[in-house]
């Protein structure tokens, strides 16, 4: 291989990309560049997440930075025979803006231009599994620096200073998690990364893990040195086999650096890694769950105090802190707090990753400093919402946090103006819903959701989550009854003030965060027996457009429970007479079908099945 | 005599553990003064130890705090959050059994808020409760009855659907009834941390969790010990004693059978509870009046076995001792232990006294020397013991158990049977005149007494055999070496000038520990004192339950106190057993005293040697 | 060198990017069961000094015989000196472990915020109207196992299907017996080698 590249191609092979068939595409490219004889002239990396899921597979050519959307295999020739031979940009695969004009580059994309990269700051940019290309930007330098120069409470206090607050959820400060571990006494002590990333919505951390593999191992050497720990467990979900593979990788190639293992930089400081895979259990996200988890016991969360600085992983000194939040620390040793903390808000520094889904254009994770608002992440960022559709709300927090209406959407993103709202950072899932969202079924959604994995240990949660998902799903069916919001409020109150544990007493927030901005919505359904976004299948009902049908009887053959029969109507009807006659208009019976409103089950096959949009849901 | 035994390193001390030394707190009297904090408690300012929680405080300074899932025998569980408190500056409201004394704490146990969360979580767990109280077995003295009562629960508004699950009656001696579980999980605490038996525990999660065995087996395949102690934490009807009095009524109105009944001293103790009596109080005078007006043909007291034990077993001591035979000998009087030993101890049987326990032997002992006596036919004579134990129906169904040729003891119930027979034959027991109980099997002495406390077989032992070794009356009789509650003590005590070095454990986690430390050779003994309920009979699973913390030592005391009112207090002074010798037995270890009083083990298959109790106990 | 690398790295991408890998996917192929319990002791000794290593044997054994069942968990236990109640206490806690043999292949449908936004209960609802079977049950057929599970982390690709190693994306209903036909057609030779 040449010394000298005349193109640089990064593949996208990030999960999301990787469901998409990336892996296809990039065997494609290998054989098309070897056919056209330009595979010696090329670097092609497979990188982690560039952050646009929903336009995978991607591929990004530099040096100009182009960027090719949606690449089908079938599609490479083009890229290599145009693009990479000849130098001209294959435009239908360029990604197009909103106004139907084409974006040559990333940089020119809406998504990437307000996005502020830390924590991603490499991924989709080098080979997650080389730990060469993560050297080559500085990667262990941080490691090498703390560990030559600094003592640990200098660490400690670097990271304090930063204002680093935790990324899973709570938005604890860092550095004082460090220095509560750091003061405790102890003949062993440890360093735990949480990647349980549960959240359904949320996959920031899976990015991490998959792009930028070394950037956690490098920050939980640090962590290590800071607090005296020489041994870290990364607990991973087991959903995320493609990021246990490139940690356990990445593990690997570090200690034949020599940057993890005994006496790093020659030191005297040893420290090394284990990765545990999870299991499917949400509850391993609240972290004294996820140390029993680690002991491989059930994921069951006890009382704290003590708290895990004091006692955690077999009741040793521990600190656990998340994915995103270690992958900010070696950024912040080099560049320096103050750097850090001239990015965000007065009480929220840094960046946040959101994961953006739902009903948004542009779907993906997006990095931007703390206190952005809403509106920019949906609007500028997030491309708006499909279809031309309105704006109703936004999770955040997922099952755990609450929703922001459109009231609220230029309300900063960072932590307490969040809470204020009844909502939370939470993990950074960002759920967008519009107009056909409805949000008591969002709520039912996530309080089964969090019924599902309450681990049954305490009463509130075990039982008051039951209790509440009874009453919304009987809401969500049409048999709300008068005083069910007050029960939905009161019982939410309690648990949250006495459930044991991070899931119990967030798992009301959705519903008294939808009760709170949307109780019109529960009110229509329990008083009207109506959905208003027509979501609630129970309160759905269709009707016939007698105009439209034609009387095919698609939609009655369609109806599972025979509830479509004929009818007649009078209808005008222009026969057409022999030529030279003129045409008459005369009056005659018609056969169009009508649904009989009490047997219909509102399943909507009817309307699926009516070619001429003559089936209408209300 | 030292020569006979491994040489053991002086500076190995045993570990002197309580029975749940993770979850008790540190007492005020422990050796090392904790420190004093001053809190403040519904306005009055309380003095507490660093280690106490909320609750412990409260409670001394005469501020009661309803609880479910805290036991004393237990330890700190913080499930059932009834007992939450106001904390001044807390977000939430901690429950006070978990939540540790801080110094300038404000804590509120009785404001408007915390009695509706209490109200709500206890309403919850009534959601999926059985509401069939009037044939539960707990009913009258139930602690969620009790709960409901207090909190003034009017009304059940919650109600959630439980699948529903078969009661396991598989078991000799417990019966399990999973639909009335609220999984407090005290059962499963002390199934694994107390008694390191590892039977039951959580599986499931959410609203499916559910205590069992595993796969859901009945007790009867598990390696269940029978012990009881889960039915007697168990704050509800979900696991209790096989009850069969009914079996006793029935025999003692079958005029063809000779019903003799036999009582075990730590009734005496404890019955009286029952009834009203304070704790602590012996009440064996009522007691033998009761079981003569409930129509027994004769009345006798186990007591009397026990002396017969102590003759058989410092026989055995000191012929072991003598014919250097295998050491430490281990009392077999706990049928629990004795199935403990069998299930995950089996290289110890031989260590193990052949010697039957003396419900056994009484057994034996009725159904021929006295049938003999008495002119009855064995298959007559329908013989009952009354049990601090529910091992000990287990013990009686064993099938070796039949030196007569039919069973030795048909029925045994425990003294929680015993009361509801007594209170269901409509017998004021607290105000009863003292009785007798009949000869000759009714005649004991002090020491038969003390075999209901830990320590005491121990120390009834030590006052035969220092006697027989010396071959001289011995001035000492009481050995206040062995007495007290620690879960493992240890002595060296002069037998015929000789030093015998002596250990007691109480509790099967610590008869774990014990036999670990003699298994790595860190410890040896001459002779070793096992119970399988911590703190020994009085503690037995078929005794009135309670939640008082002291009540081990309240009932202890008074056998004690009884011992040192008996005016024969040495087991080899008692008549009645030397009549048995002299007219029917021989001497002790003779052929027919082997046939009748002495048995033989075996190892439990399958059970895999010590590991498969918990490590952690260990 | 490039392509060595290449195929290497290939090699490792797919063996890593195998989502069903540990969730029940049977990789007993050609052992009999003698050497799989073999293997199983193997695994056990292998982590037997190592704490907290009950959930990693459940996981290996479960790769192994494809599920849980009551003697492999006596034997887990026994091997590993955990009492019995707690190896069953933590697979039936965790959602990943399964007591009962699964279908050839487990359709996960993502049941994630982004994906039930976007529909995917009426995917659920046709999918157990396909397989004619709810949540955690196997086809008739013994090809399909369905599993509702939350968040695959696609979630730009809402509403997701996962079926084996392969992902769907963008699913809609109507889409669902072409999924489970195509998927089945292109997939049953590994019946057959089974």
């Amino acid at each position: 291989m040449s010394p000298f590249c005349r193109a640089h191609i990064l593949v996208c092979a990030g999960a999301g990309c990787v469901s998409s068939g990336c892996q296809a595409v990039y065997e494609a490219l290998m054989n098309g560049l070897t056919a056209e004889g330009v595979l010696g002239e090329v670097k092609v990396v497979q990188t982690g997440c560039i952050g646009s899921c929903d336009l995978g597979p991607v591929i990004v050519v530099y040096p100009e930075g182009t960027f090719y959307q949606r690449v089908r295999p079938e599609d490479v020739p083009d890229i290599v025979r145009e693009h990479i031979v000849k130098g001209r940009p294959v435009e239908r695969l360029l990604h197009k803006r909103p106004n139907g004009e084409a974006a040559p580059t990333l940089a020119g994309i809406d998504f990437f231009k307000k996005q502020v990269k830390i924590v991603l700051r490499n991924c989709g940019v080098i080979d997650p599994e080389n730990i060469n290309e993560y050297v080559a930007r500085d990667g262990y330098e941080a490691l090498a620096r703390v560990l030559t120069d600094m003592e640990p409470r200098e660490v400690i206090d670097i990271v304090k200073r930063s204002g680093l607050r935790g990324r899973g959820g709570a938005g604890f400060p860092t550095g004082l998690k460090w220095e509560f571990a750091s003061r405790v006494r102890s003949d062993q002590k440890y360093v735990v990364c949480n990647a349980d990333e549960g959240d359904p919505g949320a996959f920031m951390d899976r990015s991490v893990l998959e792009g930028d593999p070394h950037s956690v191992i490098e920050a939980m050497a640090i962590a290590g040195y800071a607090i005296g720990a020489n041994q870290g467990y990364v607990y991973v979900r087991a959903e995320y086999p493609l990021a246990v593979a490139r940690l356990s990788h990445a593990i690997r190639q570090a200690r034949e650096f020599g940057v993890l293992g005994e006496n790093l930089f020659g030191s005297g400081f040893d420290f090394d890694l284990e990765i545990r895979v999870g299991a499917g259990a949400f509850v391993c996200g609240e972290e004294t769950a996820l140390l029993a988890s680690v002991e491989g016991k059930r994921g069951m969360p006890r009382p704290k105090p003590p708290f895990p600085a004091n006692e955690g992983l077999w009741r040793k000194p521990t600190v656990i802190n998340n994915v995103e939040t270690l992958a900010n620390i070696p950024p912040i040793i080099l560049r320096g707090p103050e750097w850090f903390a001239s990015i965000g808000t007065e009480k929220s520094k840094g960046t946040k990753v959101f994961a953006l889904a739902g009903k948004i254009n542009n779907t993906g994770l997006v990095e931007v400093p703390m206190g952005t608002t809403l509106r920019e992440i949906v609007y500028d960022i997030g491309g708006g919402i499909p279809g031309g559709k309105a704006f109703k709300a936004a999770q955040t927090g997922g099952p755990s946090g609450g929703c922001i209406p459109a009231a609220f959407l230029d309300t900063p993103m960072e932590y307490d103006t969040l809470v204020k709202l009844g909502a939370m950072m939470g993990s950074g899932g960002l759920i967008i819903m519009d107009e056909d969202t409805c949000m008591v079924d969002i709520a039912r959604f996530f309080l089964q959701f969090t019924q599902d994995e309450s681990c049954g240990k305490c009463v509130p949660c075990r039982e008051g989550t039951k209790v509440m998902l009874d009453i919304l799903t009987r809401i969500t069916e049409g048999k709300g009854q008068p005083g069910d919001i007050e029960t939905l409020e009161s019982l939410g109150k309690t648990i949250k003030n006495t459930a044991l544990c991070g899931l119990g007493q967030t798992a009301p927030n959705p519903v008294l965060s939808t009760i709170r901005h949307f109780r019109d919505e529960y009110e229509a359904h329990i008083h009207e027996k109506r959905c208003p976004a027509g979501v609630c299948t129970a309160l759905v009902r269709y009707h016939i457009d007698a105009d439209r049908c034609r009387g095919c009887g698609l939609c009655a053959k369609a109806c599972p429970v025979g509830a479509i029969a004929p009818v007649a109507v009078e209808a005008e009807e222009a026969v057409a007479k022999a030529a030279g006659e003129e045409a008459i208009s005369r009056a005659r019976k018609r056969k169009v079908y009508a649904i009989d409103a009490d047997r219909c089950q509102g399943c909507g096959a009817c309307a699926s099945a009516c070619r001429f949009q003559a089936v209408s849901r209300r | 005599m030292s020569a006979i035994l491994p040489q053991t390193k002086p500076q190995d001390k045993p570990t002197t553990a309580s029975a749940a030394p993770a979850t008790t707190p540190a007492p005020p009297q422990a050796a090392a003064p904790a420190k004093a904090l001053r809190l403040t408690i519904d306005g009055r300012e309380v003095e507490a130890y660093e280690g106490e929680t909320v609750l412990d405080a409260a409670r001394r300074a005469g501020r009661d705090i309803p609880t479910l899932c805290y036991h004393p025998a237990v330890g700190r569980i913080g499930s059932c959050r009834v007992c939450v408190v106001e904390i001044e500056g807390a977000r939430t409201l901690p429950a006070s059994c978990v939540t540790p004394v801080a110094d300038g704490m404000v804590v509120h146990t009785n404001t408007p808020a915390v009695r509706e969360a209490r109200r709500t979580v206890l309403e919850l767990l009534l959601a999926a409760h059985p509401h069939d109280c009037l044939k539960c077995e707990r009913n009258g003295r139930c602690e969620l009855q009790d709960l409901a009562m207090r909190l003034g629960i009017r009304n059940a508004r919650f109600r959630r659907e439980k699948v529903h699950s078969e009661p396991d009656a598989s078991s000799a001696a417990l019966v399990r009834e999973p639909d009335k579980c609220v999984l407090c999980g005290r059962c499963v605490k002390v199934c694994n941390e107390v008694q390191a038996v590892g039977v039951l525990g959580f599986a499931y999660r959410g609203t499916r969790s559910c205590v069992t065995p595993m796969f859901e087996h009945g007790l009867a395949e598990s390696k269940c010990v029978s012990c009881g102690q889960c039915a007697k934490v168990c704050p509800v009807g979900a696991i209790s004693e096989k009850e069969e009095w009914e079996r006793v009524l029935d025999a003692i109105a079958d005029s063809d059978l000779h019903v003799v009944v036999q009582v075990a001293p730590a009734v005496r103790a404890a019955i009286g509870e029952e009834f009203g009596i304070p704790a602590g109080t012996a009440v064996t005078g009522k007691l033998a009046t009761a079981l003569h007006r409930l129509g027994f043909d004769a009345v006798f007291d186990t007591q009397f076995a026990a002396d017969l034990t102590i003759m058989e077993e410092g026989h055995e001591l000191l012929e072991r001792i003598k014919s250097r035979g295998k050491l430490p000998l281990i009392t077999s009087c706990s049928p629990g232990w004795v199935r403990f030993c069998e299930t995950f101890f089996p290289d110890f049987l031989g260590n193990v006294s052949s010697c039957k326990s003396p419900q056994q032997m009484m057994g034996a002992v009725i159904k021929t020397y006295y049938a003999r006596k008495a002119g009855v036919a064995p298959e007559r004579v329908f013989s009952v013991s009354v049990m601090p134990c529910t091992a000990k129906k287990y013990e009686a169904a064993r099938p070796e158990m039949n030196a007569s040729g039919v069973r030795d003891v048909d029925v045994a119930i425990t003294t929680r049977e015993l009361a509801r027979m007594i209170k269901a034959a409509g017998i004021d027991f607290a105000n009863l005149p003292d009785g007798e109980f009949d000869a000759p099997l009714g005649i004991s002495t002090g020491a038969g007494t003390i075999f209901g406390a830990t320590g005491g077989v121990m120390e009834a032992a030590l006052r035969t055999v220092s006697e027989v070794a010396a071959k001289k009356p011995a001035g000492k009789v009481e050995f206040a070496e062995v007495r007290g509650l620690e879960g493992i003590r240890e002595a060296t005590v002069d037998v015929g000038g000789q030093g015998v070095r002596i250990a007691v454990a109480s509790g099967l986690a610590n008869a774990a520990r014990l036999l670990q430390r003699i298994r790595e050779g860190k410890a040896s003994y001459h002779f070793v004192e096992i119970m399988a309920c911590p703190g020994g009979c009085v503690e037995g699973g078929g005794q009135p339950r309670s939640c008082d913390p002291e009540i081990a030592a309240k009932r202890a005391a008074a056998l004690y106190a009884e011992d040192g009112h008996m005016k024969v207090r040495k087991s080899h002074e008692n008549l009645a057993v030397r009549r048995l010798y002299d007219e029917f037995l021989g001497k002790p270890g003779s052929e027919v005293a082997h046939r009748l009083l002495h048995t033989t083990y075996r190892s439990a298959e399958e059970a895999a040697p010590a590991t498969g109790a918990r490590k952690e106990a260990i | 060198m490039a392509a060595a690398k290449t195929k290497e790295k290939r090699a490792r991408l797919e063996v890593a990017s195998r989502p069903g890998e540990g969730v029940g996917t049977c990789k007993c192929q050609g052992k009999t069961p003698d050497d799989r319990y073999g293997m199983l002791d193997e695994i056990i000794a292998k982590h037997k000094d190592t704490p907290g290593s009950l959930i990693p044997v459940l996981h290996e054994a479960q790769q192994l015989f494809g599920c849980l069942p009551e003697d492999l968990q006596s034997r887990i236990a026994k091997g590993l000196g955990v009492p019995e109640s707690e190896v069953y206490g933590v697979a039936t806690f965790y959602s990943l472990f399964s007591l009962r043999p699964k279908g050839k292949w487990t359709v996960n449908v993502c049941l994630g915020t982004a994906c039930y936004v976007r529909g995917a209960a009426a995917c659920l609802e046709a999918m157990k109207k396909e397989l004619g079977v709810d949540i955690g049950g196997t086809s008739k057929d013994g090809l399909f196992t369905l599993q509702a599970v939350r968040c695959l982390g696609a979630c730009a690709l809402a509403p997701v299907v996962m079926i084996g190693e392969t992902v769907f994306a963008r699913v809609k209903p109507e889409d669902i017996p072409g999924i489970l036909a195509d998927y089945a057609a292109t997939h049953s030779s590994e019946v057959a080698a089974s």
